[in-house]
């Protein structure tokens, strides 16, 4: 930020008469507003990290889940969420998530995503 | 894994077998339990919490029947040797000494590794977190926290860009705290800052079910700003960001602790500055915890020096308040921490808040005047400093116009901040967005999800349900793992051999301290000439210290001790059995056995002798024996006279100054006397003192010499064992 000085008398004027209760309720609705939007794009989006994790809650292990993810990556199908993808594979081939998630990797099931 | 014997070093093959099914003994953080107005040894305290089974207790504590009383706060150490099989002991010895909070520190560039490490390669500064270091660290601890009798906290990180997956692997693993705090990412490690907090919520939602306590990087400000003071109100609108984050993700108050630092260090007025910013921080986040830092801006390679700036930051805990104390070795400064400087670190804060205990029932902090009104101001330029975020367009704007970290006393600005892109930075471009029927089916998720709660009941639960699910991988690496490291460290011991250490098993590392009557220049060269003649390899300077520019400086000099000591072959002096109470009585008391006692030459020290004799001290009277002390600065022959007079079977010196080999001189002096007189063979010499040992005094013409810790039965043990005729006498 720009260089300037010290200017917190004149910052602080409206907020000099606040007792400290009004203070602190101005301080934490000030921070509500500021982490909003950041916890509207986390709700809404999510990350390679967050795909891997949720395979790996399903039983891959992280050398399983990078593969998988990252193919779904390239193919625009992260949205959808990698657990999800794998979830419906298998109840459609009627197999386990596991062994859906391992076809995956090796290649195969991937033209009966949805 | 059978239960640690507190004289067995811990087996780390034992800790490596089987781990792949080793399960955690539980989820979540533990507090202490405090205990109020406690009776501990001859004293009620006020702060403390429940005993310890097993401990060292501080060095002090001998002269207060040993007690080892704990403070309420939990004790935090932080580990980076870069070697898990060798922080596993450093743990172990941390407990012994106080510490519930074990930290491990991550390996440089962990942050930046897009994805989970796996196996045990060796770290630089600290570990590779991975799910194997993770497993057999908790697994260890699960033994150690048995062995010391508290609950151990294990404690990692969970930033960079595998945040969510590190976070999954603690929850299954049993990790019971972690720093996560998606601003470190942002403002340290140069990761896309919109990553950063879609990660950190999923991995916040992931710790909180977990129970895992989240300690938040804002004391990274106070280490990185150019003048720590300065950033007072910008810290406490990082913590803000983190815990309302933290929140909104699932996570409860009271399992979000803010990391606080007292920014300062002497020579500048540190409570003065330091004192109103942890009440502010205080009054602002009123429910959460705090996990107190101590300070590392100020710190230089002078030990005593950190550990005063540190007994400061600690007091600064007890007038307000925390939760967890956390400690900084104190050499820090000088190179990565050795596992006894970890130990000298907890200590430090073990012996303040002992020291301290109570304080707040005697003083309270002014309502009026500088405290308050310098409190009040710091909330005001936080508020102003979010004001301006509002106003700028929010958060992600304010980081990339660079309002943080400035060197600037907010509203004063320096345009020296760190400054980031938002659509820059490692991982940038790599969130997704959600479609409408985007699903995650596993617990603890985060953010829209076309799934209900307990979705993995579909396929029969997902690992934090369902731990038999989890997958774990043993090593990638054929050479860098902890097998082939332990291979010449086991191999030595197994054939008795020991070197010194202070990092790695047997890494040699010793630390000597010269002082050398040079300038500074001269004697530095001087010194580091001096330590290769000691036969120590790479020495290197790790502290100087100016004591006088012309007279002279003080250097501690580290190097490698390239030598195994083949215990086998050592000559260990046997321990003396000291006789039980009741079998000294029976054979003093009905032979009226008289003892003269004296502190001789110019000596004026007379406490510890009365220790050794007085029945108060438990010391000879107690056993029966007749004492005829005479007093300080008594003369040798004074003391033959007096042995002659009273009949005395045995005569104990007591010689504290040293100076000029004074003690030894009156020790051979009393001997040369009594042979003089022909009375050597019938009377027993006993010589005593801080100085003193059983070697020396015996070379000196003793029977026996008795050093530091030496108690009125040691004492009485041996004239008895000697009248008996017994041959092992050795103190």
């Amino acid at each position: 930020m720009k260089e300037r000085t010290d200017d917190f008398d004149i910052r602080r004027a409206h907020l000099k008469n606040m007792s400290d209760e009004q203070l602190h309720d101005h301080f934490w609705s000030l921070v509500d507003r500021m982490v909003q939007p950041l916890v509207e794009e986390a709700r809404t989006n999510t990350s390679p990290s967050i795909e891997r994790s949720v395979l790996q809650r399903m039983g891959f292990s992280s050398i399983e889940t990078k593969p998988i993810v990252n193919k779904m990556l390239e193919k625009g199908l992260l949205g959808q969420g990698a657990g999800r993808l794998v979830l419906l594979l298998a109840q459609k081939k009627g197999i386990s998530p596991r062994e859906a998630g391992l076809g995956l990797m090796r290649d195969e099931y991937w033209e009966e995503l949805p | 894994m059978k239960a640690l014997d507190p004289n067995t070093k811990i087996d780390i093959r034992e800790v490596l077998e089987d781990l792949d099914k080793y399960r955690p003994k539980r989820k979540g953080w533990t507090w202490r339990k405090p205990v109020e107005n406690q009776k501990i040894g001859p004293f009620e305290l006020k702060d403390t919490s429940e005993n310890l089974k097993h401990s060292v207790p501080l060095p002090s504590a001998h002269y207060f029947d040993d007690i080892d009383p704990q403070c309420d706060f939990v004790i935090t150490t932080e580990i980076a040797s870069g070697r898990f099989e060798d922080d596993i002991r450093r743990m172990r010895m941390a407990a012994w000494h106080g510490a519930d909070h074990l930290m491990v520190i991550r390996t440089a560039g962990q942050s930046h590794f897009d994805g989970l490490i796996e196996g045990t390669p060796e770290g630089v500064g600290g570990i590779p977190i991975s799910r194997k270091q993770v497993r057999a660290s908790r697994k260890a601890l699960d033994l150690i926290e048995e062995e010391v009798g508290r609950p151990i906290n294990f404690h990692s990180y969970v930033s960079g860009v595998a945040g969510p997956e590190i976070a999954v692997m603690f929850s299954e693993e049993g990790v019971n705290g972690a720093h996560q705090d998606p601003q470190y990412n942002v403002l340290y490690r140069n990761i896309n800052m919109h990553r950063s907090f879609v990660d950190a919520a999923e991995a916040k939602a992931v710790m909180a079910d977990a129970g895992i306590v989240q300690i938040d990087g804002a004391h990274n400000a106070n280490a990185t700003a150019k003048e720590a003071w300065k950033v007072m109100p910008e810290l406490l609108v990082q913590h803000a960001v983190n815990c309302a984050f933290s929140r909104a993700a699932g996570m409860p108050k009271e399992n979000i602790a803010l990391s606080t630092v007292p920014p300062m260090a002497p020579p500048a007025p540190k409570l003065w500055l330091d004192l109103p910013y942890a009440i502010a921080l205080r009054d602002l986040f009123e429910g959460y915890k705090f996990r107190a830092q101590q300070n590392t801006r100020y710190m230089e390679a002078d030990m005593a020096e950190a550990t005063i700036t540190h007994v400061l930051d600690t007091l600064v805990s007890r007038m307000t308040s925390a939760d967890i104390q956390s400690t900084i070795t104190p050499d820090e400064g000088r190179n990565v921490p050795w596992h006894y400087n970890n130990i000298l670190g907890v200590n430090t804060a073990r012996q303040t808040l002992m020291g301290v205990d109570g304080l707040m029932e005697m003083v309270e902090l002014k309502k009026e005047g500088y405290l308050p009104d310098q409190v009040r101001e710091l909330k005001e330029r936080a508020v102003v400093f979010l004001e301006e975020i509002i106003d700028n367009g929010g958060y992600f704007a304010a980081v990339e116009q660079g309002q943080f970290v400035d060197s600037g006393y907010f509203p004063e600005r320096n345009n020296d901040g760190i400054a980031r892109d938002p659509e820059g930075g490692v991982a940038a471009g790599s969130i997704i967005g959600r479609e409408p029927d985007y699903g995650a089916p596993v617990c603890s998720h985060f953010g829209n999800n076309c799934y209900p709660d307990k979705a993995c009941d579909a396929y029969g639960g997902c690992t934090l349900c369902d731990p038999s699910k989890i997958a774990f991988i043993d090593e990638l690496d054929e050479t860098d793992n902890v097998e082939n490291r332990l291979k010449k460290p086991l191999a030595e011991k197994a054939a008795g051999m020991v070197r010194p250490e202070v990092q790695w098993a047997g890494d040699g590392i010793v630390c000597v301290t010269l002082f050398v009557p040079e300038e500074p220049m001269i004697a530095e060269a001087a010194a580091l000439e001096m330590a290769r003649k000691m036969g120590l390899a790479e020495p290197e300077v790790i502290s100087r210290r100016l004591i006088h520019p012309a007279e002279g400086s003080l250097f501690e000099i580290k190097g490698v001790l390239d030598y195994a000591v083949d215990t086998n072959k050592l000559v260990i002096p046997e321990k003396e059995e000291v006789m039980p109470d009741d079998e000294i009585e029976a054979f003093v008391r009905p032979r009226d056995i008289h003892v003269v006692a004296a502190t001789v030459g110019e000596d004026e020290h007379s406490v510890g002798m009365r220790e050794i004799i007085d029945i108060k001290h438990g010391g000879l009277e107690k056993y029966a024996f007749h004492c005829h002390y005479l007093g300080t600065s008594v003369p040798i022959s004074k003391v033959l006279d007096a042995i002659q007079e009273t009949g005395a079977k045995a005569a104990l010196i007591s010689t504290i100054i040293s100076h000029n080999d004074i003690h030894r001189i009156n020790m051979r002096r009393l001997h040369d006397l009594a042979v003089e007189r022909g009375i050597r063979d019938d009377i027993i010499l006993i010589a005593g003192g801080t100085q003193v040992n059983d070697a020396m005094a015996v070379e000196c013409g003793m029977d026996a010499g008795f050093g530091r810790g030496t108690t009125g039965g040691h004492v009485a043990s041996f004239i008895v064992g000697k009248m008996m005729g017994r041959k092992n006498h050795q103190p």
